[in-house]
């Protein structure tokens, strides 16, 4: 197995605080990787960091290869990144149907004019688009919602919707920043499982923020703790749970 | 109550979703067609103002609706449409090619202007784009060789292919050319809205993080968005300077960017029906307004300002009891029959929307 993505020496400062620091950690093709640590511990910045929302003030990181630093936000996705997040970020105003074709936004081939025109190549453009997003929608059992607004939609669903975006985008990577908050364990359950299919029947490489240790244990391969924006430790989930430093930043000193 | 089963994807992207809606927008178009023959030259006029002002609406509703960019500068777009057309034919262009000229001209410098405009979000967008409405006064008076200033300028015949049409001597000429380009345009953004840049729009309005995560550029797409609805604009500053027949820096002031505004406002933002409702709102209300005056005997009585306060009521009146415009309405009560006696009235209530992320620039 080859490293699909590497982090080196990440730092990242606002101001004088220090939110990443010095961070290694890399992600092999084809696994589940979580990070976990105490609120602040600098697990989402890791991931805008990975999305280019933030520029790192030292370190470098890869993907497949390609050095995701030259690029912008918006080109992170066409290299196979797809990202979830933490207070669920979807159009609110469109059906789920819409929100899920921006998901294929980064497979658009036509242009502007033609599109106004709508070609029957923009025609056959949308019906592959539409094949691709309905494999999500079966996947993910989102049928009776198809047509639905975000805006009505119910906490849960949402954040399943929002799971569906990152995959129309057919990603090799996919960032999921705490895909099982506010869910309840019904939910957990069915994220558990579709996190494990999407790694073995779809093959994609998964990276995950997640409070729920049941949920990191149960599909992790490897977990990463972080604390002040530094790796605390490194393992399988049982490894980095019987951690003394790991239970020493979220039970404070001398429960270990 | 109605079900529509899709049973194909190329029903679902079909502009019309079954064969009802088909009927009803073809019976529209046909009375449509068919309005010079059904109505005095006056009425005419009247609809004809309606759908000029309905171009104009779906060119700012591309742009506040779909993409949430707000603006208050496009009567200097409907200013540059318009002048561009009529310079373009007094050049000795033929109308067939300085209209869509003009608003290719009007597309392009609203996208050279968007450029610095948009890193400015909400409110001061807005402000920036009202120094645009101010200082197109300024630079129309200035720039006289070309614009004739003050004294203005008087809209030339149209010629097509020897078809000559005018606003006063054929009315129904310039209705039909008029109720083609009103089509055109609403055909061309109901192509916008079913293609990836449509939804890349709504993309932008509704959460620019998760817009640039999923590879939508947000810059390139907010320029697209200002150079189409600034093109649409064009067209309509072009038809509407064909409308007044003359006209000179003072026609397309602040208050016409403004009235665009809430017209879509009033009209239902995010919405194609609501430019058209607000159009009707705003070309038929000094009308109604004048006739209503008559009716009690008062037009004699010059009440300055009666337009633009009644205006502004209905205004607040949208605002606090139907946001979503007089389009909102219409589909409240279009559900309430098809749901009949199902609908509840808690239906349409707006959700409590959850957290969202910090903004991260």
């Amino acid at each position: 197995m080859s490293n699909l993505l590497e982090v080196k020496n990440a730092t990242l400062k606002f101001g004088g605080v220090i939110a990443v620091n010095d961070l290694t950690f890399s992600v092999e093709e084809g696994e589940v990787y979580a990070i976990v640590g105490p609120n602040g511990a600098g697990k989402s910045t890791v991931f805008n960091l990975i999305s280019r929302f933030y520029n790192p003030y030292a370190g470098a990181i890869t993907f497949d290869g390609h050095n995701l630093l030259d690029r912008n936000a918006d080109s992170v996705a066409d290299l196979g990144i797809a990202r979830t997040f933490q207070n669920i970020e979807l159009f609110d105003h469109a059906t789920v149907l819409q929100n899920l074709l921006v998901g294929r936004h980064r497979h658009r081939k036509t242009n502007m004019l033609q599109e106004m025109l709508f070609t029957p190549k923009v025609r056959q453009e949308e019906k592959r688009h539409r094949e691709a997003v309905e494999e999500v929608i079966d996947f993910l059992d989102l049928q009776p919602y198809r047509d639905k607004m975000i805006a009505g939609l119910p906490y849960g669903v949402r954040k399943v919707v929002e799971l569906g975006r990152a995959l129309a985008s057919g990603p090799r990577l996919l960032l999921l920043d705490e895909p099982a908050s506010g869910l309840s364990v019904e939910e957990t359950q069915d994220m558990r499982w579709w996190i494990d299919d999407i790694r073995k029947q779809m093959g994609i490489t998964v990276l995950m923020v997640e409070h729920d240790m049941g949920l990191v244990s149960g599909v992790s391969d490897r977990v990463l703790a972080l604390a002040d924006g530094a790796k605390l430790a490194e393992g399988t989930p049982q490894q980095v749970q019987s951690d003394p430093a790991v239970i020493e930043a979220y039970l404070g000193a001398g429960a270990a | 109550m109605r079900i529509n089963f899709k049973t194909s994807y190329e029903h679902d992207i079909r502009l019309f979703p079954d064969w009802w809606s088909f009927f009803v927008y073809a019976t529209l178009i046909v009375i449509a067609v068919a309005l010079p023959w059904l109505m005095d030259d006056f009425f005419l006029g009247e609809v004809t103002n309606v759908l000029i002002w309905a171009i104009a609406g779906l060119g700012l509703m591309l742009l506040t609706g779909q993409t949430g960019q707000a603006s208050l500068g496009h009567a200097a777009f409907l200013a540059l449409g318009c002048y561009s057309c009529i310079i373009f034919m007094e050049q000795g262009w033929p109308f067939l090619i300085a209209f869509p000229a003009a608003g290719i001209l009007t597309g392009v410098v609203g996208t050279i202007i968007a450029i610095p405009a948009i890193r400015l979000h909400g409110i001061y967008l807005a402000i920036a784009t009202i120094a645009l409405s101010i200082l197109a006064d300024d630079i129309i008076v200035l720039m006289e060789p070309i614009t004739d200033g003050v004294s203005g300028k008087f809209a030339p015949m149209i010629n097509i292919f020897g078809i000559e049409i005018e606003r006063w001597t054929t009315p129904d000429r310039f209705y039909w050319l008029v109720l083609a380009v009103t089509i055109l345009c609403t055909l061309a953004y109901r192509n916008l809205l079913r293609s990836p840049l449509g939804r890349a729009f709504a993309a932008v309005r509704d959460s620019e993080v998760s817009a640039t995560a999923m590879g939508v550029h947000i810059a390139r797409t907010k320029a697209a968005a200002f150079g189409i609805s600034c093109a649409i604009t064009g067209l309509a500053g072009a038809l509407m300077g064909f409308y007044a027949g003359a006209f000179n820096n003072e026609t397309f002031s602040i208050v016409i960017s403004i009235t665009l505004l809430m017209m879509i406002v009033i009209g239902g933002l995010g919405s194609i029906h609501g430019a058209f409702f607000g159009a009707v709102v705003v070309a038929f209300l000094p009308q109604f307004l004048s006739m209503t005056k008559d009716l009690i005997g008062g037009s004699s009585v010059a009440i300055p300002g009666l337009e633009t306060g009644v205006f502004g009521m209905i205004l607040i009146l949208f605002i606090l009891f139907e946001p979503m415009g007089i389009y909102g309405r219409w589909m409240k009560i279009r559900i309430w029959f098809e749901l009949f006696p199902f609908a509840r009235k808690d239906m349409f209530k707006r959700q409590k929307s959850y957290l969202k992320t910090e903004r991260l620039r």
